[in-house]
């Protein structure tokens, strides 16, 4: 089971970045995936900048992969998903179908992250012919449909796909055209003023009862609770899952990913890490929200 | 432009087409849909009755196959495109990648449209769709500002339809499970959002408050009119601050825009509404049915009227009527 450290999805100023991924580099994490995935205007880092802590993590040992944006609205956004798309150097993971097409019509191998709606075999089948070599499983879907997707894969004669599970985070749950925390400030997105900047983890929305409901981040929508399976890595290695994947709202990610290197070590499963409210629903089959036992 | 008309039941279809529907949309009575909700939509046998009411009135019927295969069933969603294929609608309307591919193999003289909930918003995913399985369509998610459609329709590779009335989905189509997050069920897997059998309606001591998933949506005053709850048109504290954080409820009307939208060379208009009674789409058909007329006959002089727009707020979420992402301030 390889563990995998999903693209930031908040906005921090570039010395926090950079010094977080200088962190990372000597984390448990084996793969990382970087790259602005959630709004445009986020741009403390350039590609370029982005592709200087590639190499400084790929000269650390890991593996990495550039992630494109998700919701894509202007052609200036479309230009940027392309320009990730050609950077002939590090694998490209897509958000959105604009970078599957540049990536297959390149030729290049490319893998799906969690927005890319594929919830059967026979989707994967489609993909898998135009280069796909590893998706993440929507993050909505149960471990019995998982298995179920699993089993009719190799009988469609495909045992070459990666599977990666988003394993431990804030779900990612929706995006929109407006921005909620420019929307909380009172401002327009076209003067949005960075906000989301000011908010590292997100801001909570919680119903008038005090429930915690969603995180919202800029035009992104992310559950309110943070979601944790990795106590089930062992089933799920067991079905095929050949990575779990990390996404950090701080830098305590990188103790999850320590405490989590330590457990598959000790091939321990039962109880892991849970610092704050944790949800686990989907994987079970219930409502994200649920808390489930297995 | 064609005017695109939801139809949930055969009485709803009789009213758009008797009320001036170019084309008419429906699902069947099952998960392969993206308004799966009881009592609604088509049996095998009712669109054989569909398709002959559409047909002598030379109007076109387009059937939504438009969620998720699920691994579940998916021969269920395969069932649903050789049922359209057979009886020869005039266009298929799917998202998925594995619904699109069969039907393009199996069955290439069918029309496919692509479906919002497919979330295609740029050039190059609808280019995607286009070369692997030769849609003639794109329907736009409700993401996109005015100006973007315009630079899109240049470009694309599809004709292009677009939301024209009804329901406001403020995420984009095919990318939001807030739904499945507090109730199990979304758009993408079962072709529901907020599904009624997780809804929760109680008159308390501080007002009617709707709940879904046990979770209190909102909370409403005696003068106020209460509203279903969706997730993203609740009442919710961000900041120690109780508002309609994401959305407050408001239907999309784009009646102003029929010129821009024509001159950017989109092909449809689509009126929401799958879930609405009869009344409802006879009443909304009825009234875009003059103004696209009236726009047709003098381009130069056509003018929203009043009781147009009036008319179409009587019959919106909290009265209350948007530009949505077409406009950038909503943004």
């Amino acid at each position: 089971m390889q563990i995998t450290l999903g693209p930031l999805l908040f906005f921090w100023p570039k010395e926090q970045v950079i010094a977080f991924y200088e962190q990372v580099a000597q984390s448990a994490c084996q793969r990382v995936y970087l790259g602005e995935v959630v709004c445009s205007k986020r741009r403390e880092l350039k590609l370029d900048d982005w592709l200087a802590i590639a190499r400084m993590l790929q000269a650390s040992g890991k593996e990495v992969v550039l992630s494109s944006l998700t919701l894509i609205e202007a052609e200036s956004e479309l230009a940027q998903v392309s320009k990730v798309c050609a950077n002939g150097e590090f694998v490209v993971e897509a958000n959105d179908m604009s970078a599957v097409h540049y990536a297959s019509r390149a030729g290049v191998p490319f893998v799906t992250g969690p927005s890319v709606n594929l919830y059967s075999a026979e989707a994967l089948q489609v993909l898998h012919r135009l280069g796909l070599k590893r998706w993440v499983l929507p993050v909505e879907l149960s471990f019995d449909h998982l298995k179920l997707i699993l089993l009719r894969l190799r009988e469609l004669g495909i045992t070459d796909l990666e599977t990666e599970v988003f394993g431990f985070g804030y779900l990612p749950l929706a995006y929109s055209a407006r921005c909620f925390t420019a929307r909380n400030e009172e401002l327009g997105k076209d003067h949005c003023q960075f906000s989301c900047i000011k908010s590292s983890s997100g801001i909570p929305l919680a119903t008038q009862e005090g429930d915690a409901l969603f995180t919202i981040n800029g035009i992104q929508t992310l559950s309110g609770s943070c979601h944790n399976v990795l106590d089930q890595w062992q089933v799920m290695q067991a079905a095929g899952v050949t990575a779990m994947r990390l996404s950090g709202h701080n830098s305590d990610i990188i103790n999850v990913a320590e405490e989590f290197a330590l457990a598959i070590a000790n091939n321990a499963g039962g109880k892991t890490v849970t610092q704050e409210r944790s949800c686990n629903g989907y994987w079970f089959g219930q409502a994200g929200i649920c808390t489930a036992r297995n | 432009m064609e005017l695109v008309c939801p139809a949930g039941n055969l009485p709803s279809l009789k009213a758009a087409v008797d009320n001036g529907a170019d084309a008419v949309y429906i699902g069947f009575r099952d998960e392969t849909n993206a308004r799966h909700f009881a009592g609604l939509n088509f049996s095998d046998q009712r669109v054989l009755k569909a398709l002959d009411y559409v047909n002598s009135s030379q109007v076109r019927l387009f059937v939504a196959v438009n969620t998720y295969a699920q691994a579940t069933n998916w021969r269920q969603w395969q069932r649903a495109v050789d049922t359209c294929a057979g009886i020869g609608v005039n266009a298929l309307i799917a998202a998925d990648i594995s619904v699109l591919d069969y039907a393009s193999r199996r069955h290439p003289n069918l029309n496919l449209h692509l479906s919002v909930q497919a979330s295609a918003t740029n050039q190059a995913s609808l280019s995607f769709y286009h070369e692997h399985f030769g849609i003639k369509r794109a329907v736009l998610p409700r993401v996109l500002s005015l100006k973007q459609v315009e630079q899109l329709a240049q470009k694309s590779p599809v004709e292009l339809e677009v939301f024209a009335f009804g329901s406001l989905c403020i995420m984009a189509e095919g990318r939001c499970i807030l739904s499945s997050y507090v109730t199990g069920e979304s758009p993408n897997t079962v072709g529901a959002c907020s599904p009624a059998s997780a809804v929760r309606w109680q008159q308390t001591a501080n007002g009617m408050e709707t709940r879904l998933g046990g979770l209190l949506i909102d909370r409403f005053d005696h003068h106020e009119q209460a509203g279903y709850p969706t997730l993203c048109k609740g009442r919710f504290r961000v900041n120690g601050k109780v508002s309609h954080a994401i959305e407050a409820p408001t239907s999309l009307n784009t009646l102003d825009l029929i010129p821009q939208l024509h001159r950017a060379g989109v092909s449809a208009v689509k009126i929401e509404g799958r879930q609405r009674s009869p009344a409802y789409v006879a009443e909304v058909v009825s009234i875009w049915r003059k103004a696209l007329d009236q726009y047709q006959k003098n381009p130069e002089g056509f003018v929203v009227q009043e009781r147009w727009m009036g008319g179409l707020a009587r019959l919106s979420e909290g009265s209350q009527t948007t530009l949505g992402a077409y406009s950038r301030p909503w943004q």
